[in-house]
């Protein structure tokens, strides 16, 4: 899972860094990926060591999921996948799009407004501990669809996560920023507009990474008990009917689709708060 | 000038942290006249700042009053009220590290509607040249050096045109070399937009350096130890420093800041083995 942080991690940092660091970045960062790929082909495809050989050959599995006429019916040449993929994805995007909206309102005002957070915050750090899993059942009644029961399991996932880092960012915020505003005659809703959002932004990122990976765990998760498509969904069934290369094909595609999603936000948060570039660059 | 006569009547504050009543300050009288440059000096703790929070409307006051200009800004009844007549600058700084320069320069006039956007625009460009910072208008504060900083957050409050600015120990972060360049880079500013000023240091040779008056006050609770008028005539250079007449008084004064110094680390010694 990527590390849930707001700094620019190295090969993705400011325009300015050097290219051969990036291409250091990026040489170590591809070393860790084949050394866990050559671990699963020697372990499985080479040696077949004891419980290892129970699993999908990484050369059997890679092979499928180019294949233009794979085994099981399931490629990156096939309509199906991008069906699920689709399905997955569109669900994950209109989950976190509401979760963050929501989450972001509900966690200035209490970060913001004393009364509201005293009332809010007990509630919150109750919520947040329980495991999206544990909500399923509930969610499942309460809900009218199969489809609508994984998406609101998926938009819990991101919503306590989202409200609790956009608290604490506006928690974050030093009182002198205030003050200034204050005295320079800014209106409450310049105060908001122009001191709490943006003081609170590096908060709200950090919490946005975390919620993104929070919304694809539990999609997965409520995809394989309610999901009729999907790739969690696709996982389970795939497991359920043996074809266990499909399962590694959406598997791996689950990490990319991870990886893409966090690294959209990393980028819009290095581009909208590009005046901390210098003091995190080390430069200043 | 006329504007900026501050006053101080009795001014008492008690800070209730936990039910501990605290005395921060006592019996506080003072006049500044328009125009004044005042350097408050003092101890760590001694209550400096909470009287600068009070003429800056962030703290409210436990008995007696401030006026500025016959209006009165603080007393025990009203509620505290910041107001752009009374531009601070802070001790670490506050310029809103998300916002180019010129937007933090020009943020006050505009919201207060008292310039258009690019008459404060015009407005700010002149003050930046005016301290060496031409060209800077787009970056952002931490692309800044903190002499740079501090010049900024200064201009912004200038901009202002306040009655009285209330400077917080501002140079307190900066090398020796860059704090006395900022010394100058501040009287000069002064000569052309004459302020009064309300200027905290812990620093006695600054205070005597840049102040028309000198006020020492003592460790917790903060009273007016000592009211010295700096007979040194402006403009002042940093040779003033090694006057014959600048050391007499920083002679004279240094020992009841040392003497106020002592009492304030021996309380706080006890406070400590408590």
């Amino acid at each position: 899972m990527a590390a849930p942080t707001s700094l620019p991690g190295p090969g993705s940092g400011p325009a300015g860094a050097r290219p051969a660091a990036r291409w250091i970045a990026f040489f170590q960062a591809m070393l860790g990926i084949s050394i866990f790929f050559l671990s699963w082909f020697l372990l499985v495809d080479v040696f077949a060591v004891w419980r290892f050989a129970q699993l999908p050959k990484l050369s059997v599995s890679l092979r499928e999921m180019f294949s233009p006429d794979p085994t099981f019916g399931v490629s990156v040449f096939t309509k199906e996948y991008y069906d699920h993929l689709q399905a997955s994805a569109g669900r994950v995007v209109f989950a976190f799009l509401i979760a963050v909206s929501a989450g972001v309102v509900i966690g200035i005002l209490s970060g913001w407004n004393r009364w509201f957070r005293a009332v809010c915050q007990p509630l919150l750090e109750l919520a947040r501990p329980i495991p999206v899993l544990a909500w399923i059942p509930l969610v499942i009644l309460v809900m009218p669809s199969r489809e609508s029961a994984v998406i609101a399991l998926t938009f819990l996932a991101a919503f306590f996560i989202t409200i609790l880092n956009t608290m604490l960012g506006v928690r974050s915020i030093d009182e002198v920023y205030f003050r200034a505003a204050q005295s320079l005659g800014f209106s409450r809703w310049a105060i908001l507009r122009h001191v709490v959002i943006p003081g609170a932004l590096p908060f709200i990122f950090v919490g946005l990474q975390i919620a993104m990976a929070a919304c694809w765990f539990s999609l997965v998760a409520s995809e394989i008990v309610s999901g009729t498509a999907g790739l969690g969904y696709k996982v389970w069934e795939a497991y359920y009917y043996v074809q266990f290369e499909t399962m590694v094909i959406m598997i791996l595609t689950l990490g990319i689709c991870g990886y893409i999603s966090s690294a959209i936000i990393r980028r819009l948060g290095a581009y909208l708060m590009r005046w901390r570039g210098k003091t995190l660059g080390g430069v200043a | 000038m006329s504007r900026g006569a501050l006053s101080f009547r009795a001014v008492r504050k008690v800070y209730d942290p936990e039910g501990k009543a605290v005395l921060a300050l006592d019996g506080v009288d003072l006049d500044i006249a328009p125009g004044e440059f005042c350097a408050i000096v003092g101890p760590s703790g001694c209550g400096k700042t909470t009287l600068l929070n009070a003429v800056a409307g962030f703290e409210t006051l436990t008995a007696g009053a401030i006026q500025l200009d016959g209006r009165t800004i603080a007393t025990p009844d009203a509620s505290a009220a910041p107001g752009e007549d009374r531009i601070v600058v802070f001790q670490n700084g506050a310029l809103f590290p998300w916002r180019s320069v010129m937007w933090n320069i020009t943020c006050g006039p505009v919201m207060q509607g008292r310039m258009s956007e690019r008459e404060a625009r015009e407005h700010g460009l002149k003050l930046l040249a005016r301290v060496g910072l031409k060209g800077c208008e787009d970056k952002y504060p931490n692309d800044l050096s903190g002499g740079q900083k501090r010049r900024v957050e200064i201009v912004r409050a200038l901009i202002n045109d306040p009655a009285v600015l209330l400077l917080d120990e501002p140079f307190r972060a900066l090398d020796a070399l860059t704090k006395s360049v900022m010394q100058e880079y501040l009287l000069e500013l002064l000569v052309q937009f004459p302020k009064t000023v309300f200027f905290i240091t812990h620093d006695l040779e600054e205070a005597l350096f840049l102040g028309d008056k000198v006020v020492v006050f003592t460790s917790r609770p903060g009273r007016i130890k000592e009211v010295v008028s700096v007979d040194i005539p402006k403009p002042r250079s940093h040779e003033v420093l090694t006057s014959p007449r600048f050391l007499e008084l920083k002679a004279a004064l240094s020992a009841v800041v040392h003497t106020e110094a002592m009492r304030a680390f021996e309380a706080g010694e006890k406070e400590m083995a408590r």
